[in-house]
């Protein structure tokens, strides 16, 4: 029982299966199948997103640019789609995730060659990205009567019963998880997070995998872009304004450390998925969902207690009695 | 603040025959889980005199000082300050009772000034208890002419070069009123110049009646400015007095003659082809003009004095860093090595020597450890194979023996000799050629020592091509076939046979004039 309470993943499930039951209480319909694929749905972005930064957060970096390149990726396909209407969704998801590939890259280039701490390589691509829009846009809007139905509908298509952003959040996480335990990127995601000089004996090139984790964080952002945009029927400047924390939140609830080198993206995907249900659950209950943000506030304290304390308790054991004891 | 004891600044200027001693340390013992730093070491320490403290690496010098400071507490034996016993609990109270270190590698804050690094901590206190910084600086001032150095105190500590910045931290240790200074290797960092000026301040200490614990590899400074000697080996206490009736030889003699208690496996001395020729490796800083040659099955040694530069180059032959020109070949074709990968695909692996920060990724399971370096192999269509990884660690991990109770449990539970077996397994993974080992026994415990030095016997009578950077010259006498004994960057001797004796060892990683073998 102490084991599998142990892992992070199972006590986050336990977490979210006990909220959902307390929620369940009082107001029944919010644990219906539909209502369930709503909040999914709705939580789509914030797991694409956390997965991509659960990967440079591995590699002790941080990406705080993902929601302005998310912004700044989406103005973009949002002007495309209203300059060349007919242009097919495959393209403009081609072109969304190529394009958030580049800003990611950008962020990973100068973290990789000029070695600039991340932090502030992205605090400062996210002002520029932020900059950008409203130099390409004007400081305009793009509503949703300017769209092209097939641009809005794709990610509202329902599928099985679940719509396809949902879906496509799904598939990316099990990529990942996939891309984590079995690739050779993966396993040096954590080598580079987890000891960065042994590393570099090992015949890894640590700039380069903290690139790539930055590439995927971008691509992932780009993704977001569309989906965000087209979902909501809206683009403009302030589109995703300081969900960049949210994302890095979900992965610290998640379990990831942000020393690097611990967590999975399992962790993170659950750790999104309770700000959703949070943030979903709040109106139901009738709490101000301005309390949304003390409340995400306290799960991360909770949650970085939680990683100190399990990195402590890892020490060796020496005393006898103290084996047999706990 | 101070107890009340005879104020070092009274005594008389000259040295003088010593009568009772400024600090004193009688049977003191330390002892850390595995091993033994000191045992009963005794050291004395005199007003206006230099006192050498010699003795190999790992000779228990360290553990002395940061009893001294304050920093360990002796599990026995006691310390006496003028004749009184006194017990630190904390730095605070050795710095109390006027004992004060100048460390090898001084810790000071670059965005400090000058005056505020020397007074940090204890700076002179004005109205409300606010600091005064004129007094500061004025004090400071004084300070730093008193030791003659031309330094500003104004400025900033980051604008200082390395010499300013030793002066600095002499400043700082002497702002404090120190009867007792102690000065680790302090002229590893400096130039000739810089070393003459630090012993004319070691001069105006003396004459200022301060005990002076001296610690130096160099035989040369050793006889220049000790008046007295003291000589550690393996923690213990072998031998003290004035340096004016000691010669070179006996202190050559007093450090390395030991007892063998260490038993080596038996070596099948089967050696081979070249397989690694290292040819002109020069850098601007490190290490200059090296080359050697390594054939099958043959173990040669790099022994010197930590800082001799045998780690910088065996990082450079190894790409992790750039040498300024040299090339390496393998099997007598050049092979370019621009990062450790190449050096990997080459066959060249190396060991580094801290495990904690180098070897091993806490938080990974052993096995992924071990297949690190193999990911290539361990994965097929660009996916790893998790039953592959397991058997490649299994079938090293029982070559090693190592002792874990599962292959997936965190490397970071296992104690240091075990760490030690997941790193070398995890390089003889990868099937190399050759395999640079650097110290590759420090700080594990004997029984792990004679398993890594059994293993390496194995390596080599399979052919394997081994170097090994090692500063305790047991091991170097006892494994090597060939030793390359490395002084301040360059070859100094390349021994083997009956050369291989461990006063030539000393004698030419200390510079020791012509190094003739057997002084009888």
């Amino acid at each position: 029982m102490s084991g599998v309470l142990k892992s992070r993943e199972a006590l986050l499930v336990a977490v979210i299966a006990a909220l959902l039951a307390v929620i369940a209480s009082r107001f029944p319909s919010f644990v219906t199948p539909g209502n369930l694929a709503r909040v999914l749905n709705d939580t789509a972005p914030l797991i694409i997103l956390a997965v991509g930064q659960a990967l440079v957060i591995l590699t002790r970096c941080i990406d705080l640019s993902v929601a302005a390149n998310l912004a700044l990726t989406g103005m973009v396909c949002a002007m495309l789609n209203v300059a060349m209407p007919g242009l097919p969704v495959a393209a403009i998801l081609a072109l969304a995730m190529t394009m958030g590939a580049c800003l990611g890259a950008l962020n990973g280039l100068l973290v990789w060659k000029l070695s600039i701490p991340p932090i502030v390589v992205t605090l400062g691509t996210m002002t520029i990205f932020r900059g950008l829009i409203f130099v390409i846009s004007d400081g305009t809007w793009i509503n949703a009567h300017q769209m092209s139905p097939a641009f809005t509908g794709f990610p509202r298509t329902v599928i099985l019963g679940l719509p396809v952003l949902a879906w496509i959040a799904l598939a990316v996480a099990a990529l990942f998880l996939l891309v984590v335990a079995r690739a050779p990127l993966g396993r040096a995601f954590y080598a580079v997070g987890g000891n960065p000089h042994a590393a570099v004996y090992a015949g890894l090139n640590v700039g380069r995998t903290q690139f790539w984790a930055f590439v995927i964080s971008g691509t992932l952002a780009g993704l977001t872009g569309y989906l965000w945009v087209a979902r909501y029927s809206i683009a403009y400047v302030d589109i995703a304004g300081g969900f960049e924390l949210e994302v890095v939140a979900a992965c610290v609830i998640g379990g990831i450390s942000i020393a690097g080198g611990a967590g999975t993206v399992l962790g993170a995907v659950l750790g999104a998925l309770f700000l959703g249900i949070v943030k979903n659950a709040l109106p139901v209950v009738g709490i101000s969902p301005f309390w949304q943000l003390a409340i995400s506030g306290s799960a991360i304290v909770i949650a970085v207690a939680f990683n100190a304390r399990a990195r402590r308790a890892k020490g060796r054991i020496i005393l006898r009695r103290a084996e047999a004891a706990p | 603040m101070l107890q009340t004891a005879p104020h070092p600044a009274d005594a008389a200027a000259a040295p003088r025959p010593a009568t009772a001693p400024v600090l004193r340390l009688a049977g003191v013992s330390k002892s850390f889980p595995g091993v033994k730093a000191l045992s009963g070491v005794s050291l004395e320490l005199f007003a206006g005199q230099v006192t050498a403290l010699v003795g190999e690496n790992g000779a228990g010098k360290s553990t002395v000082v940061k009893i001294l400071t304050g920093i360990y507490r002796p599990d026995a034996g006691g310390i006496e300050v003028a004749g009184s016993p006194v017990r630190f609990a904390a730095a605070r109270d050795a710095a109390a009772a006027g004992i004060t270190a100048i460390h090898q590698e001084t810790v000071l804050f670059d965005e400090l000034s000058v005056a505020e690094n020397i007074f940090l901590g204890h700076a002179p206190r004005g109205r409300f208890g606010l600091i005064d910084r004129p007094a500061m600086r004025r004090e400071a001032a004084a300070i730093l002419a008193r030791i003659g150095a031309r330094i500003d105190p104004r400025m900033p500590l980051k604008d200082l070069g390395i010499a300013s910045r030793h002066l600095v931290a002499i400043a700082r240790a002497l702002s404090v009123d120190a009867r007792v200074v102690i000065m680790d290797e302090p002229t590893a960092a400096l130039s000739q110049t810089e070393i003459e000026e630090l012993y004319d301040l070691v001069e105006r200490l003396k004459a200022e009646g301060r005990a002076i614990l001296f610690i130096s590899h160099k035989f040369d400074e050793v006889f220049r400015i000790a008046d007295r000697y003291t000589v550690f080996r393996d923690g213990e206490h072998v031998g003290s007095g004035l340096i004016a009736e000691v010669s070179e030889d006996d202190l050559v003699r007093m450090m390395v003659g030991r007892s063998v208690d260490q038993i080596f496996p038996a070596r099948a001395h089967r050696i081979g082809d070249e397989v690694l020729r290292v040819r002109d490796f020069c850098h601007a800083t490190e290490f200059d003009r090296i080359g050697f040659t390594l054939r099958r099955g043959e173990v040669l040694g790099f022994y010197g004095l930590v800082g001799a530069g045998r780690s910088e180059l065996m990082q450079a032959v190894f790409g992790i860093t750039r040498p300024a020109s040299g090339t390496v070949e393998v099997d007598g074709r050049p092979v370019t090595i621009r990062a450790p990968g190449d050096a990997i695909a080459a066959g060249i692996v190396y060991v580094p020597e801290d495990r904690g920060k180098q070897g091993t990724v806490a938080g990974l399971p052993i096995f992924q450890n071990v297949t690190l370096p193999s990911l290539s192999r361990t994965s097929r269509n660009g996916f790893l194979r998790l039953a592959r990884e397991f058997a490649l660690a299994r079938q090293y991990a029982g070559r090693l023996d190592l002792r874990a109770a599962a292959l997936d449990q965190d490397v970071g539970n296992l104690s240091g000799g075990n760490q030690q077996k997941v790193v070398i397994a995890k390089w003889l993974a990868t099937k190399p050629r050759v395999i640079i080992l650097d110290e590759p026994t420090k700080g594990i415990d004997i029984g792990s020592k004679a398993a890594v030095h059994a293993f390496m016997a194995e390596l080599a009578a399979e052919g394997l091509a081994v170097v090994m950077v090692s500063s305790e010259i047991p091991e170097v006498l006892g494994m090597s076939d060939r030793v390359i004994v490395m002084r301040e960057g360059l070859i100094a001797a390349e021994l083997s046979g009956a050369d291989l004796t461990p006063e030539t060892l000393v004698r030419h990683a200390a510079g020791i004039g012509a190094a003739q073998g057997a002084a009888t």
